[in-house]
């Protein structure tokens, strides 16, 4: 491989990088806010590639990006409704707890996803046309991507600190018994939180649904990767998260010009072990 | 006047060994394979508890162990031509150095972090050995059977993996019993409990957990070295498959966590269970669902586990169920 192909490898890997960062955001949101790691993530992540594709193929033919919507406001609700069914009840008790109740649901939603839509691997069919100059080709369902991406990235920002909620989210976030003192709904927070996680994984995997073939077992490899991300930008700290992301997109995208594919994953765990190790607050926090 | 007490240990020897004769006694295959199955997910279960139970460390990635035991002896036997026996014993060596070189650093994270450490180093040795062309890359090794050969034939060597099995489940148990009823295991209970207090009693954290880490990886190594010496195949996605390693810690958790019988009634429970949803035609499309729900439901309302649960309602059981 030559260095000519290092440019267009690097733009398309930071374009997936934006979307593996908003999946990374949502996994790193909830255990910011209430030290859940929530193992629901990566079929949550499928489930929004189903919404899109259900709806995309349902009789309405709905638009993939419309689909994109739709996800964002089912993971809302699901979210809600999984923190009030599983996690609410043990929120206190030791991580292995959540870890169970979490990955529980990951079971049911896997169960029922493979049941309804079996394993064969699907695609959403959406072509947006390309811009080309020199070498570098980038393909509209990609830019449309990062686009989304940062967009809803931004509004997770102006909700966080611009408003109230957002402020009562952080303030639980922060110290649990101080907000409720504070008259704080902490468990309603706690609620909405879950959801906006969730949501963010259902638009990542929505997003991914126009980019790549998939089934409802295509979540595990990007829960993998959040996880990496979400280490890597310190646990709890979505701006990181979404820098992660970034970083693990250019890195997959340069090191391929250079090493053989399939031992990208290898240099991605060691920096992740690397990481947990060396910094565990992560790229961004303070030393620990 | 001295209660009389039944020997935990004699007894879940006796129970292993008639259970490990049974098939031959009954001349019934189909038995041997589901006691085979069950003998490595107690062996599974028993050593993840060690370090999970005891020790309070949330070994995610556990089944790394089996995945490196199953891969060093597989190699030994079908490329330097070594004995299964002595395959077995040397296979679990690599896990048992990898604990402790990893161990070392990894044991000082806390709660989650220690968790996901365990995921990424799962992750690694696969994608590792994804790629190792001396272990077969991707596609894995498989054995000639000429392999069998010096074990007088496939099936006698089906039966050395399967009696093989048999002895590492009760050798885990019995090490299992011996750290809970040791200075060792109240050693870890207590970092369990309070690592900070642990150490103001002289207790040395680092070494005691290091210590059980090592222990806990040993078991699972000899139990992959004898599954795939009976599967006579071994690939990356079914040595490190983290769901067999999630699968692990419901046993744990179904049975009673910390305890000595726990993972042995939640291995054979979880097993029996899922047999029945797979075989049950109408439930059989829902089985992963349904496993789902179960857990769910111990996890939020049963959080001791059967063997906990019931200790805790009859606490005269407390002394005959350790």
């Amino acid at each position: 491989m030559s260095l000519e192909a290092l440019v267009p490898s690097a733009i398309d890997g930071l374009m997936l990088g934006f979307v593996y960062g908003l999946a990374a955001m949502g996994l790193t949101l909830i255990f910011g806010v209430m030290k859940v790691i929530n193992l629901s993530h990566g079929p949550v992540i499928a489930l929004g590639m189903f919404v899109v594709y259900t709806l995309f193929t349902g009789p309405l033919g709905v638009n993939p990006y419309l689909g994109i919507a739709a996800a964002l406001v089912i993971g809302l609700v699901f979210g809600v409704v999984e923190y009030l069914i599983a996690v609410d009840r043990v929120i206190n008790a030791p991580e292995l707890t959540t870890l169970l109740a979490t990955f529980s649901v990951n079971l049911m939603i896997i169960g029922v996803a493979t049941s309804t839509f079996t394993t064969t691997p699907r695609a959403v069919d959406v072509s947006l046309g390309s811009v080309t100059a020199g070498n570098i080709t980038v393909l509209g369902t990609h830019a449309v991507a990062v686009a989304v991406a940062i967009v809803v990235a931004i509004l997770l920002y102006a909700l966080l600190f611009r408003t109230r909620i957002g402020k009562s989210i952080r303030a639980v976030a922060n110290n649990r018994a101080a907000a409720e003192l504070m008259g704080i709904d902490s468990r309603r927070m706690l609620a909405l939180s879950f959801g906006i996680g969730t949501s963010l994984a259902m638009v990542s995997g929505a997003l991914l649904s126009t980019l790549f073939p998939f089934n409802p077992l295509s979540g595990a490899g990007y829960e993998v990767k959040s996880f990496v991300i979400v280490v890597l930008g310190g646990l709890g700290n979505p701006t990181g998260a979404l820098l992660g992301g970034i970083v693990i997109g250019l890195l997959e995208g340069v090191t391929t010009v250079f090493i053989p594919v399939s031992w990208v994953p290898v240099l991605e765990y060691v920096i992740f072990i690397a990481i947990l190790l060396l910094r565990p607050s992560g790229l961004l926090g303070s030393r620990a | 006047m001295r209660r009389y007490r039944i020997p935990f240990l004699p007894l879940v020897v006796l129970v292993f060994a008639i259970a490990t004769a049974m098939p031959t006694l009954t001349s019934n295959p189909t038995l041997r394979e589901e006691l085979f199955l069950v003998f490595m997910l107690v062996t599974l279960a028993s050593s993840i508890n060690i370090i999970m139970g005891y020790t309070g460390y949330v070994s995610f990635g556990h089944i790394v162990f089996f995945g490196l035991g199953g891969y060093f002896a597989f190699y030994l036997m079908q490329v330097q031509g070594w004995h299964f026996l002595a395959a077995l014993i040397a296979g679990a060596i690599p896990s048992a150095l990898i604990a402790l070189v990893i161990g070392i650093p990894i044991l000082r994270l806390r709660g989650a972090y220690f968790a996901l450490a365990t995921v990424g180093i799962n992750e690694a040795m696969r994608v590792v050995f994804n790629n190792w062309e001396e272990f077969g890359g991707a596609v894995g090794m498989f054995f000639n059977f000429s392999v069998y050969a010096r074990y007088g034939g496939a099936s006698q060597a089906r039966d050395l993996g399967y009696y093989s099995m048999a002895a590492v489940a009760i050798s885990t148990i019995a090490a299992s019993y011996w750290i809970k009823r040791s200075k060792f295991g109240l050693s870890l209970m207590a970092i369990r409990e309070d690592q900070d207090v642990a150490m103001v009693v002289g207790i040395d954290p680092s070494r005691a957990k290091v210590a059980a880490y090592v222990i806990s990886a040993v078991f699972p190594a000899m139990a992959g070295a004898a599954f795939f010496f009976r599967n006579g195949l071994i690939e990356p996605g079914h040595a490190f498959e983290l769901q067999r390693s999630i699968e692990s810690l419901v046993m744990v958790v179904l049975g009673g966590i910390g305890t000595v019988a726990g993972p042995i009634v939640g291995a054979a429970v979880y097993e029996w269970l899922r047999g029945f949803l797979i075989t049950n035609p109408t439930l059989a499309s829902f089985q992963l669902s349904l496993a789902g729900l179960l857990l769910l439901v111990v996890v939020l309302f049963v959080t001791a586990g059967l063997v906990g649960w019931l200790r805790n309602r009859f606490p005269v059981l407390r002394s005959y169920i350790p």
